[in-house]
């Protein structure tokens, strides 16, 4: 056997003293930093519990919930059956639920996947080539939209689209438009469109940094238009950015609860999303089981769009 | 077809470098020419502004009899191949070379025929269906060549060309693409740092400093006499032998011996020069070992042997320290030590300005006037 003799000799090379270290150590500590398993699982444990304490237990209580007759007060909140998945079934029947998922499908589509991902792209495109100001400038503005707490957001736009001394109203020369109240749909999705660009920006900015410039270049020299380049090399580079980009952006705006701050779902449940759906049946309702079921189901459409992505992500790998 | 007609053209980048500075340059129909200079000396820059991807700040290009200085890129008809080849990934090679005609919006067809006719004289055409990851270095410089020539623009831009070739097939590329560039006719400019490539390939090279052109030559002018030191030093594999001197009884002192000045020269006495000798260009006396000092040859003791092939790089240390080196066949490799007396061959001595490092060329008159002066 030719192939085990260097082994031999390597094994005699080893000095003595770290030939016993190594054969003593090797029930302690077998990692680089050698803390031992002990030591390591007591620097863990803290960040552990937080996680089961806030995140791992309250989702599994509301699956408890779910399958519950829970509600906010009198006897059920007392003493709460199992109904088994009763509250799933009505759910299926619920026309405000089916109304709650119509909203959020238009308003992941129209704010997230079309309005953040097309204004990110554009912003993060047409920035490459202006003078630093006001690339500065413009990027500044559109980080502050997103930063801000929606608190002050949601004021901010009460003030934009108010009825009477709005500033879209003085604008726009249509006074006593009640924007909210009218197109509380549209509204939201420009509202979120402005209120969550900068990430697509910010992303869709390094991802172009990323495409070769010498390729752009060439582009160029041939004469390629900006909409040429853009589908011939640029979106190739990026395509697993723009889904990457698309899968957080769309399940961010399927669970974001500012719809609430801006409509409270009104009038008459036009802008009930399935958050701010969830929130005022479990608490204006008092129906904590229907809406934990709810979020269950929310849940698991979030879960779906996520693998439809990863598939298509493995795809193009 | 048609050749390149820079006037007083200057590129200014917004922090303000002046990476062309007032330069003047033309190209004639058809000539393969080289931009050569160190990093820096804006030879890139120049070449860019030709393609339009840098703005001239003032002056002109003209190609053929247009102006393009302020035409888009893709108005200015011209090709250029970029150092890491700027190959599509996604495409097919195919694909790649017919892309220039798809901007056009010519059919599939004649893409494909443009690809498949432009491949064969590449030696591609068993590739057409390849990706460029799939590719040697080698064949994907062919497929960006085949993409710049497929599109029959008037001029064809080469940045660094060979650089991303290791060493063996960079000679191949060269022989290739000077053949590739005779049989097309097609006026040709390329950018490179190294003197060798730019002495192959160029019908005519450009030696770039600081934004400007400080020599302007076929390639045997500027190998043969580099108008200052700054050239002098660039071109060649070997470096130029630079001595100082001084001009002593119409003679040339240097490295303690009294060389023989060019002919024709008008010198000033006792003004300091440079003697610029190739090591291509020294010769060994032989038998002039024990010649004194002061004789017609440079004496040193060899310090270094260099083994270059074919010949070595000898270096020798003369008695006031200065080091010289030349060239000698192996066969006659002198051993460490060994004293040597070395000459220029005829006609090979330089002599530059010591102050302003420019040669001293025969023929200008106001040389000759100064001499009288310092005469009377």
């Amino acid at each position: 056997m030719p192939a085990a003799e260097p082994e031999v000799v390597l094994e005699r090379e080893v000095p003595a003293p770290q030939r016993n270290r190594r054969a003593g150590s090797r029930a302690a500590a077998t990692d680089a930093a050698g803390l031992g398993r002990a030591r390591a699982v007591g620097f863990v444990a803290p960040a552990l519990v937080l996680i089961g304490v806030f995140l791992v237990f309250p989702a599994l209580w509301t699956i408890y919930i779910g399958v519950t007759d829970y509600q906010l007060t009198g006897a059920a909140a007392a003493a709460p059956k199992v109904v088994g998945l009763a509250n799933f079934l009505s759910a299926l029947n619920d026309g405000l639920f089916h109304n709650a998922v119509w909203l959020t499908v238009l308003f992941v589509l129209g704010s997230a996947v079309i309005g953040q991902n097309l204004l990110g792209f554009a912003l993060a495109w047409l920035l490459r080539g202006v003078r630093p100001w006001l690339r500065r400038t413009v990027e500044s503005m559109v980080l502050l939209s997103w930063i801000l707490p929606s608190t002050v957001v949601a004021y901010l736009w009460f003030a934009v689209l108010d009825r009477n001394g709005g500033t879209l109203n003085a604008l726009l020369g249509t006074p006593g438009t009640a924007w909210l109240v009218t197109y509380p749909m549209a509204s939201l999705i420009v509202f979120n469109t402005w209120r969550g660009t900068a990430f697509s920006m910010l992303l869709y900015t390094s991802a172009l940094a990323a495409v070769p410039p010498s390729q752009l270049e060439t582009a160029r020299l041939v004469g390629a238009s900006g909409w040429q380049t853009v589908r011939d090399v640029v979106f190739p580079h990026i395509r697993g950015h723009v889904l990457t980009n698309t899968l957080l952006i769309s399940l961010w705006t399927a669970n974001d609860f500012t719809p609430f701050l801006l409509t409270a779902g009104g009038p008459n449940h036009a802008s009930e999303t399935l958050p701010v759906f969830i929130y005022r049946q479990a608490l204006e309702g008092g129906q904590l089981g229907y809406a934990s079921a709810v979020s269950l189901l929310l849940l698991l459409g979030n879960l779906l769009v996520a693998l439809v992505y990863l598939r298509l992500l493995r795809r193009r790998g | 077809m048609a050749g390149i007609e820079i006037a007083e053209l200057s590129t200014v980048y917004p922090n303000g470098v002046r990476a062309v500075d007032g330069l003047d340059l033309t190209v004639a129909d058809g000539e393969f020419f080289a931009l050569l200079g160190p990093s820096g000396c804006g030879k890139t820059t120049l070449l860019r502004t030709m393609a339009g991807l840098e703005q001239a700040s003032e002056g002109a290009v003209r190609i053929g009899d247009r102006d393009v200085t302020r035409l888009d890129p893709g108005a200015r008809r011209v090709a250029m191949v970029f150092q890491d080849y700027a190959l599509f990934p996604h495409m097919t090679v195919a694909e790649n070379i017919a892309y220039p005609l798809r901007v056009r919006r010519m059919s599939k067809v004649s893409q494909r025929d443009a690809a498949e006719r432009t491949s064969a004289g590449l030696s591609l055409g068993a590739l057409l269906d390849r990706r460029p990851g799939q590719l040697s270095g080698g064949q994907q410089q062919r497929v960006a060549l085949a993409r710049a020539i497929a599109v029959e623009a008037d001029v064809l831009l080469l940045d660094e060309p060979l650089s991303n070739l290791d060493a063996r097939l960079r000679l191949e590329a060269r022989t290739f693409l000077k053949k590739l560039q005779r049989d097309l006719g097609l006026t040709t400019v390329f950018v490179t740092h190294d003197q060798a490539e730019a002495l192959a390939l160029a019908d005519r090279i450009a030696v770039m400093e600081s934004g400007s052109i400080r020599q302007l030559g076929s390639p045997k002018e500027v190998f043969q006499r580099p108008v200052d030191t700054f050239v002098a030093n660039f071109i060649g594999s070997t470096p130029m032998n630079l001595l100082d001197g001084l001009i002593a009884d119409g003679m040339v002192e240097v490295a303690g011996a009294r060389l023989a000045p060019p002919e024709g020269l008008d010198l000033v006495e006792g003004t300091p020069v440079v003697a610029g000798i190739r090591p291509e260009y020294l010769r060994v006396v032989p038998g002039a070992q024990e010649v004194t000092e002061g004789v017609a040859g440079i004496l040193g003791a060899v310090a270094i042997v260099e083994n270059l092939g074919v010949t070595s790089l000898v270096t020798i240390e003369c008695a006031d320290g200065t080091l010289v080196g030349l060239t000698v066949p192996e066969q006659h490799e002198p051993a460490v030590g060994t004293r040597l007396c070395v000459v220029p061959e005829a006609g090979r001595l330089l002599l530059y300005g010591g102050e302003d490092g420019l040669l001293l060329s025969a023929r200008p008159s106001d040389h000759s006037a100064e001499f009288d002066r310092s005469r009377a």
